[in-house]
């Protein structure tokens, strides 16, 4: 199992107090909080800070891993000594279980229920009712043609549970949902019946909230979507039927003349197809055809002669 | 190990969820009182009363819960949380806006 450096997950020096500790976390935690970051790995990140923390804030626990001394070099492979723990006597285990997934390496030191409640995994629980098995609560990103086009999508969710030997473990599930058509970021589907079971009662239900990872083309807001549409300068101007994309299809699309670079268009109802539907905002760019030849070098020689035209005017730095 | 046999099908949530303040914190696992000092301090708002209960839009799930989250794992308190939702979601807006551009 691989070695963890909690210090440098912590960036603090191996010396550092419990005040500068507690400030590194405090600061780190603001930047890698799933909820608060938009940083791509910001999850995995604040599960290690959360067990570098848990590890050197506890004085017993920062005392026994310093006895590791520095470990193997990062990467290699890294077995507890013999003698490991002797001495030291943890506070907090058997805490809340069923809540926190350590790493191995946590798991080796200091038992899989050595830790304190924390959150912020992608899969936690919240306490059922009586009889009631527990509600599951878990977030995945879906491609934005889950939700134009609907279709099932397979997902690999981390579930803690408790084994035969009241340890807490975490296994895999893996689920193949049908994603309702239409569904917007930030909503959930409910899974009725797919949380823990319960020996008597019902089971509880799976809460899987959605967002979208970015669309080569389409940028969703809420129910609308909005496009980028290149058109050529005389397009714009003179006006012209140009071939647009949409999620349900390429269609015509008029561009009126006296067009200009940021000029929307909406089609109604052709954005998300949510209940109502979403409009599709298709925003125009004009492209500039390259003078990277005689004939091209001279169309734009003769507009220049043809045209009166100070594009900064409006700047107050007349020719 | 469960794995993947049919599929699963299940409904948008908030489509539908009208949720008590009992519901909303079976779902949020906390006390209901909690809800009840969410809602005091603005970060929740309730969508309609009925028969003298409020009443919640399913949206309050996931706000209540990454209210719950920020608290817990940032350690900060409720009028902390409340700032923290509001300028998050004018970020969020504030990214939508540049994205449109």
């Amino acid at each position: 199992m691989e070695f963890k450096d909690y210090y440098k997950v912590m960036g603090v020096a191996r010396d550092a107090t419990e005040a500068q500790i507690k400030q590194a976390y405090r600061k780190l935690a603001r930047k890698y909080h799933p909820d608060v970051s938009k940083e791509k790995d910001a999850e995995a990140r604040f599960k290690e800070l959360g067990e570098a923390y848990e590890v050197l804030k506890t004085p017993e626990k920062r005392a026994a891993y310093d006895q590791l001394g520095r470990g193997p070099k990062p990467g290699e492979n890294f077995r507890p000594p013999p003698d490991w723990g002797s001495g030291f006597e943890f506070s907090g285990a058997g805490a809340g279980a069923g809540d926190r997934d350590y790493s191995e390496f946590f798991e080796s030191l200091f038992g899989a229920a050595g830790g304190a409640r924390r959150g912020g995994h992608a899969f936690d629980s919240g306490r059922g009712e009586s009889g009631r098995g527990q509600d599951h609560h878990a977030k995945v990103i879906l491609d934005l043609e889950a939700t134009l086009q609907g279709g099932s999508r397979t997902f690999t969710l981390r579930v803690p549970e408790i084994d035969a030997e009241g340890r807490l473990i975490s296994t895999e599930r893996v689920l193949n949902v049908q994603i309702p058509k239409g569904i917007l970021p930030g909503q959930t589907i409910r899974l009725a019946g797919q949380g823990s079971g319960t020996g008597s009662g019902a089971a509880g239900d799976l809460y899987i909230e959605v967002d979208f990872k970015p669309h080569p083309l389409y940028r969703p807001d809420g129910r609308d979507l909005y496009v980028d549409l290149p058109v050529a300068p005389w397009e714009a101007a003179l006006g012209a039927t140009v071939k647009a994309p949409t999620p349900g299809g390429t269609v015509d699309l008029k561009i009126p003349a006296g067009s200009h670079a940021g000029t929307k268009m909406r089609l109604r109802g052709r954005g998300i197809p949510a209940t109502p539907p979403g409009d599709l905002y298709v925003v125009l760019q004009i492209a500039l055809p390259p003078a990277d030849d005689e004939k091209a070098k001279a169309a734009y020689r003769a507009m220049a002669d043809a045209l009166p035209f100070d594009p900064r005017a409006q700047l107050g730095v007349m020719q | 190990m469960r794995s993947a046999q049919d599929t699963l099908t299940g409904e948008i949530f908030e489509e539908y969820a009208v949720l008590s303040v009992d519901e909303l914190s079976r779902l949020c696992a906390v006390d209901r009182t909690y809800i009840v000092e969410l809602v005091e301090e603005g970060v929740l708002s309730v969508a309609e009363i009925e028969a003298e209960q409020w009443r919640f839009a399913g949206t309050a799930l996931r706000r209540a819960r990454m209210a719950l989250r920020l608290q817990r794992d940032l350690e900060i308190n409720l009028p902390g949380v409340a700032l923290a939702l509001e300028l998050m979601e004018e970020l969020d807006a504030l990214r939508r806006e540049l994205e449109r551009r």
